[in-house]
């Protein structure tokens, strides 16, 4: 593996029974690249984020994530990335201070580091005076960008953010994406999947996965080029009409 | 135009021991018939509140409002007769397969699936094939048909869809949003909130609301003349630096990224082009764009919530 490969992934596949729902995908993510892994419900994204974050074991192919095997080393995986989603994120009946004590925790960070973290990342977000306040009692927004400054407490060699910025409003949503775009700056990569097809021409690089393959993969200047596209939108459409697969 | 929803200063606030949470604050709007209304929102602006005091199954603390006529509170059997209400969470029966999911809402309302089945034939026709598969096991936009055949089924007036497209893909959005304009053309009055703010050109009238209280109530061309700042699109190589020693100069009012350029308000009107191309000199960008564009929904919306 090359040094500066922190995904890297060939004919990676999982079936269910006959179905088979990620379908020999290959493809290399650099480190600190931000990249946009999108497809339509039902595609294969999950199935392969999965896979990638060592949780699910892939049927046949080939992949390594922050230098450690899909299927070897999955421990080692899940403590070298960070995961972040809409729906699974922070204790709501803790404190912001607690949050990050637990998972500072979970992730093995020592007493010390976790103190010196909780300031830097309390201070970085400008919620000092938030500290002692349960997550449940913080606006959608806060608890997004914290619940992805925690995913990263411990400075995991890639973070998965699945569907991150759902729901929140516009300012937010671009606040969140400047924190992706600061990680990304001290070597943090970063893998997301989103909806939002605007976010999409914020990553370096974009795939797309139509009927559990990749059908495209560049950056999305390039894309909207070959496409004569004007929009990642319509880049995005066109390539996941030919979709045949119905359900996920 | 014929009204078929008035609401008129609703308010509600949730209480606890400590704190009170207003989730509307006095709004006021009106639908006319076979109109798409958008209620056009972030998570916790009040969207489903005002969803739910309309469709009688929560209480305003105070105003008023009615739906085909119909007081909400002293008429609410009524309403109930009249209305499909589409909540954001899924709202099947996960254990019943799609069609008796089907038959149970047509039951509930006396309806007859046959005569009906004409409004919904487009969308549960999608589905129909996987007919006997539980709801439970459905994918999201196999879920988000079946829920919609079952809010239509007893042919209603008013159609209330609380963020139909939340999570689901861009094909099986602009698959949605087509079925709504099918079904307006039956004369069907629809309010529909969404997070989405590229769905709000879709819709007849947008309300864009925030915090409880509405911003902006427009049709979405309206929305974006009311937009009167010049607004610019500029890009370059390096766009996260740009970006910040954009946000941070004293001559920006504000700017934020939209897919791959920034989009730049000045504070004072002028030569805008000519003080974007020094500032972009100064920075030494490489391959610098600087485009006049027209402000799109999102753009609006902030602008908006900045005032």
């Amino acid at each position: 593996m090359e040094k500066d490969k922190v995904i890297t992934a060939k004919g990676l596949t999982k079936r269910f029974g006959d179905f088979i729902a990620v379908d020999a995908i290959s493809f290399e993510v650099e480190k600190g690249e931000i990249f946009g892994f999108l497809g339509a419900n039902g595609a294969g994204k999950t199935t392969a984020m999965r896979m990638l974050c060592g949780l699910s074991l892939p049927s046949s192919g080939e992949a390594s994530v922050a230098g450690y095997d899909v299927y070897r080393q999955t421990e080692l995986i899940k403590r070298s990335i960070g995961y972040m989603s809409q729906k699974f994120s922070l204790y709501e009946d803790l404190t912001v201070r607690e949050n990050i004590r637990f998972y500072g925790g979970i992730y093995g960070l020592s007493d010390a580091r976790i103190k010196e973290k909780t300031g830097l990342l309390l201070q970085q977000l400008h919620m000092e005076e938030q500290g002692n306040s349960l997550v449940r009692s913080l606006p959608l927004g806060w608890k997004q960008k914290l619940a992805f400054s925690i995913a990263i407490v411990h400075d995991p060699a890639i973070v998965f953010l699945d569907e991150p910025t759902g729901g929140v409003d516009p300012i937010t949503r671009r606040e969140f994406w400047s924190l992706i775009y600061a990680a990304s700056d001290r070597g943090i990569t970063v893998f997301v999947t989103t909806h939002y097809m605007d976010e999409a021409e914020y990553c370096h690089r974009v795939s797309i996965m139509v009927d559990g393959r990749i059908d495209a993969l560049d950056t999305p200047e390039r894309l909207m080029k070959e496409h004569d596209a004007a929009s990642m939108d319509e880049v995005f459409l066109r390539l996941a009409r030919k979709a045949t697969r119905t359900g996920e | 135009m014929e009204e078929r929803v008035v609401v008129e200063k609703i308010v509600k606030k949730y209480k606890t021991k400590k704190t009170e949470l207003i989730a509307l604050n006095g709004i006021s709007f009106s639908v006319g018939r076979g109109e798409i209304f958008g209620l056009i929102g972030p998570d916790g602006a009040g969207k489903t509140s005002l969803f739910r005091i309309l469709t009688t199954v929560l209480l305003a603390d105070s105003g008023k409002s009615s739906v085909n006529g119909y007081d909400t509170v002293r008429e609410y059997k009524k309403i109930r007769q009249c209305v499909g209400y589409m909540p954001g969470r899924f709202s099947l029966y996960q254990d019943l397969t799609v069609q008796e999911n089907l038959e149970f809402f047509a039951a509930i309302f006396d309806a007859d699936i046959k005569k009906n089945y004409r409004l919904i034939k487009d969308i549960y026709s999608q589905i129909e094939p996987f007919k006997d598969r539980k709801a439970g096991q459905l994918s999201g936009g196999m879920k988000q048909k079946l829920a919609l055949s079952c809010a239509l089924i007893h042919e209603p007036e008013v159609l209330f869809l609380d963020e139909p497209t939340t999570g689901v893909d861009a094909v099986s959005r602009k698959e949605f949003w087509e079925m709504l304009h099918r079904l307006k053309e039956e004369g069907i009055t629809i309010l529909v909130s969404t997070s989405y703010m590229d769905e709000a050109s879709l819709c007849d009238r947008v309300a864009l609301i925030q915090k409880g209280e509405i911003l902006s109530i427009n049709t979405p061309e309206g929305v974006r003349e009311e937009f009167r700042r010049p607004l610019w699109a500029v890009k370059a190589t390096e766009m996260f630096r740009l970006m910040n020693e954009l946000a941070g100069d004293p001559a920006v009012a504000s700017c934020y990224p939209f897919g791959q350029y920034h989009h730049v308000v000045l504070k004072t009107a002028g030569d805008d082009r000519g003080v974007l191309e020094a500032l972009m000199k100064k920075g030494r960008y490489e391959q610098a764009e600087i485009l006049s564009i027209k402000p799109n929904i999102e753009d609006c919306f902030m602008a908006l919530m900045n005032k």
